[in-house]
């Protein structure tokens, strides 16, 4: 071993200088690398989510539609039960349940299909090569191209029921956007190579997800029901514990585009009702600025993960 | 490093053999600690460099680590220890069609599976057609391959692999499915490679295959390199060690009174058969001279005895059977030990370990008849690249 050279000694230059450099297989290889590898990988990324997407509705009539019933579904459900029967006064409700309700259906299915990818796509993980990545990554990606696909139906109900957006706030969209991607990107990639090692991974997240729907003011209103209530009193810390669940900025952001209004007249009593915080715009920024930049650490640690776990997976699977 | 160099260097591989691979948390929680498993160095300190343009053949019995080194090198797994450095692009034929997706047409696969190897979608374009024709299936091409055979599935993935332009293609053991004459496109595209200067690693279990194209040869014994060289030794000693644990050793002494073969005689016994080079008794290179000595021990005088000797090849094929009675010689022999010695001037069989079988009888029906299995192993060592059971030494010209 002494007397064979240091692997850094190995030059990337080389007389063809173009084309490919050394591919070095080793226990431990350093996260730029990993980045780097995932970059030149993205042709691939492209071929999977196309794939998966194919794949997916091959044989059934509807086809992509399908993607679009059961966020319906669920919006239909909520709309009826705190709509109708229990009257929670908010207007267009099944609007603002909708500017919620698909960006987290959105997160939650990512997280649970990318959980389970590495152990579904066994037979590639263990006989080819490749960032194993990005399979987790691929998942998010087809679920995005199904949330684009249900919120351009989303304005096409809007545009029906004469809702306006908040034209001002329209820029929080990509921030919010960009903030969940990252988020689920980065617990896809941690938890399916977690799944590899403890299979109970995907039972315990479709427990986990639920709970974390209702900590998550999609269906009720963050500033009536949680923040109006604790304000003042010795609970306030509570309102922070919301604020520390990274999605509620996100549903909060994305409620603050779409639905746009913040104080509305409730349906039943007929008085002013705050829906959502009255912050300033740059608030929610800040917020989601902040969310954001924990993701990027966690994308950082989760990269980590995987590939710490990742030399194992081939005799594990 | 040149384009399409391998260095593997130092490489260990270690596996946690565990009683149960379904743990939980549960159990994790119960019994921690408590990880009922085993250690298996499958590849340990495996150093060697494959330079750009050689064929190398990995050999190795069952277990002994290939399947692990070739993942290792293709990046499926990565070493416990040490390191892979790859050159070039390297294609990967670990398991035919492995990154086929079965609900996808046999195009939508040639593309997905091409990306996987590294190719852009502008370059897969342009190699579309020939894939499609080099894999014969353009009838079949928009059918999703879970409809195809475990032919047609073959045909695709080492289309697809050839194809996407690689310079050094690693193969495992997957010639030996699909058909012969796909089988021989296979070869013949793979000689093309070698022609064009790419580098190929090759895994088999069939020595000939590989003495037929390789360069040289790794031998790998339960996880350690034991040779790295050229191809004749390599495949001389991993036949050793295949036969480490079955069969005795080269030229090996058989006793006759273990036989069961002994059909109706008490007086004449097979004591011992030797077979090998003269002299020496060791192993003999093809053309070489060869010798099989019958020890023969009898309780009376026999008249007229006849000794027959049968070669057969290590696939089974009986390739000679003679008498001395058809060289023309008859043996009287006296009561006690004699030894009936056979020589052969020149053995034209390719390498491996063929078994001999000896008989002794007189003529007319009601004699002895003595008929022994498996009497003795003569080994044959071969260098050249003929292919087949004999190297006929033939030569060729213009006329």
């Amino acid at each position: 071993m002494a007397a064979n050279p240091p692997a850094e000694q190995v030059p990337t230059t080389t007389p063809e200088g173009e084309g490919h450099g050394v591919r070095i297989v080793a226990a431990g290889v350093p996260l730029g690398r990993r980045f780097s590898d995932l970059v030149a990988n993205r042709e691939l990324l492209g071929a999977l989510i196309r794939s998966e997407i194919k794949v997916k509705y091959k044989n059934s009539a509807l086809g992509v539609a399908w993607t679009m019933v059961a966020p319906a579904i669920q919006l239909a459900i909520y709309g009826v039960v705190f709509g109708i029967v229990f009257k929670n006064g908010i207007p267009d409700y099944l609007i603002y349940i909708a500017s919620g309700l698909l960006v987290w259906s959105f997160f939650s299915t990512s997280l649970l299909a990318g959980t389970g990818v590495i152990v579904g796509r066994a037979g590639i993980v263990k006989k080819v090569s490749f960032p194993r990545e990005i399979l987790a990554i691929a998942t998010v990606g087809s679920q995005s191209i199904y949330l684009f696909l249900q919120w351009s139906v989303l304005a096409l109900f809007m545009v029906v029921l004469g809702h306006v957006p908040d034209w001002t706030a329209m820029p929080l969209i990509i921030a919010g956007f960009a903030t969940v991607l990252l988020w689920a990107t980065a617990l896809s990639i941690l938890f399916s190579a977690i799944n590899v090692y403890f299979r109970d991974t995907q039972h315990l997240m479709e427990i986990f997800v639920q709970i974390w729907f209702w900590m998550t003011p999609i269906v009720y209103s963050f500033h009536a029901q949680v923040h109006e209530r604790v304000v003042g009193t010795a609970n306030e810390w509570l309102s922070w514990i919301y604020l520390c669940n990274p999605i509620t900025p996100v549903v909060l952001a994305f409620q603050r585009a779409i639905y746009g209004d913040v104080t509305v007249t409730n349906t039943t009593s007929h008085l002013p009702y705050q829906v959502l915080p009255s912050w300033p715009l740059a608030n929610f920024y800040e917020l989601l600025g902040a969310v954001f930049v924990i993701g990027l650490l966690l994308l950082g640690f989760a990269i980590r993960v995987f590939s710490r776990l990742e030399g194992n997976f081939a005799e594990e699977l | 490093m040149e384009t399409g160099s391998v260095v593997v260097e130092d490489v260990s591989k270690r596996f946690r053999l565990y009683r149960d691979k379904h743990r939980s948390i549960k159990e994790r929680v119960l019994h921690p600690g408590r990880l009922d498993f085993h250690e298996l160095w499958a590849l340990s300190g495996v150093n060697f460099t494959v330079h750009p343009g050689s064929t190398v053949g990995i050999l190795g019995h069952n277990g002994s680590g290939k399947s692990t080194l070739l993942k290792t090198i293709c990046g499926v797994l990565q070493p416990t220890s040490g390191e892979v450095r790859v050159r070039g692009k390297l294609a990967g034929l670990l398991e035919l069609g492995a990154g086929f997706e079965p609900e996808l047409s046999g195009r939508d696969n040639i593309y997905l599976n091409g990306t996987m190897l590294g190719l852009k979608r502008h370059e897969i374009d342009a190699v579309f057609d020939e894939i499609v024709a080099f894999s014969e299936l353009e009838q079949f091409i928009d059918t999703q391959v879970k409809f195809y055979s475990s032919g047609m599935y073959i045909r695709l993935g080492f289309a697809v692999a050839v194809n996407v332009d690689p310079e050094i293609l690693v193969i495992d053991e997957v010639l030996a499915v699909g058909d012969e004459r796909f089988q021989r496109k296979c070869m013949d595209r793979i000689k093309k490679f070698q022609a064009d200067g790419r580098t190929i690693i090759f895994v088999s279990q069939s020595p000939e295959q590989v003495r037929a194209i390789c360069d040289e040869v790794v031998v790998l014994h339960h996880g350690e390199m034991i040779f790295h060289g050229e191809p004749s030794e390599g495949i001389r000693l991993f036949r050793e060690r295949l036969n480490e644990t079955d069969g005795g050793p080269v030229g090996a002494a058989v006793d006759g009174s273990a036989s069961t073969e002994v059909l109706a005689t008490q007086s004449l016994r097979i004591a011992q058969v030797r077979a090998g080079a003269p002299g020496s008794g060791g192993a003999v290179a093809t053309h070489g001279g060869a010798e099989v000595v019958i020890s023969v021990e009898t309780d009376s005088a026999v008249e007229d005895l006849i000794a027959s000797i049968e070669l057969v090849s290590p696939m089974g094929v009986t390739l000679a059977r003679f008498s001395s009675h058809d060289l023309g010689q008859g043996f009287s022999i006296a009561t006690g030990a004699t030894s009936i010695v056979f020589t052969i001037d020149a053995v034209p069989f390719l390498d491996g370990r063929h078994q001999i079988n000896v008989g002794l009888s007189t003529p007319g029906e009601g004699g002895p008849f003595v008929w022994l299995e498996q009497a003795a192993v003569l080994e044959m060592t071969y260098s050249g690249k003929a292919e087949g059971l004999v190297d006929l030494a033939a030569t060729v010209r213009l006329n």
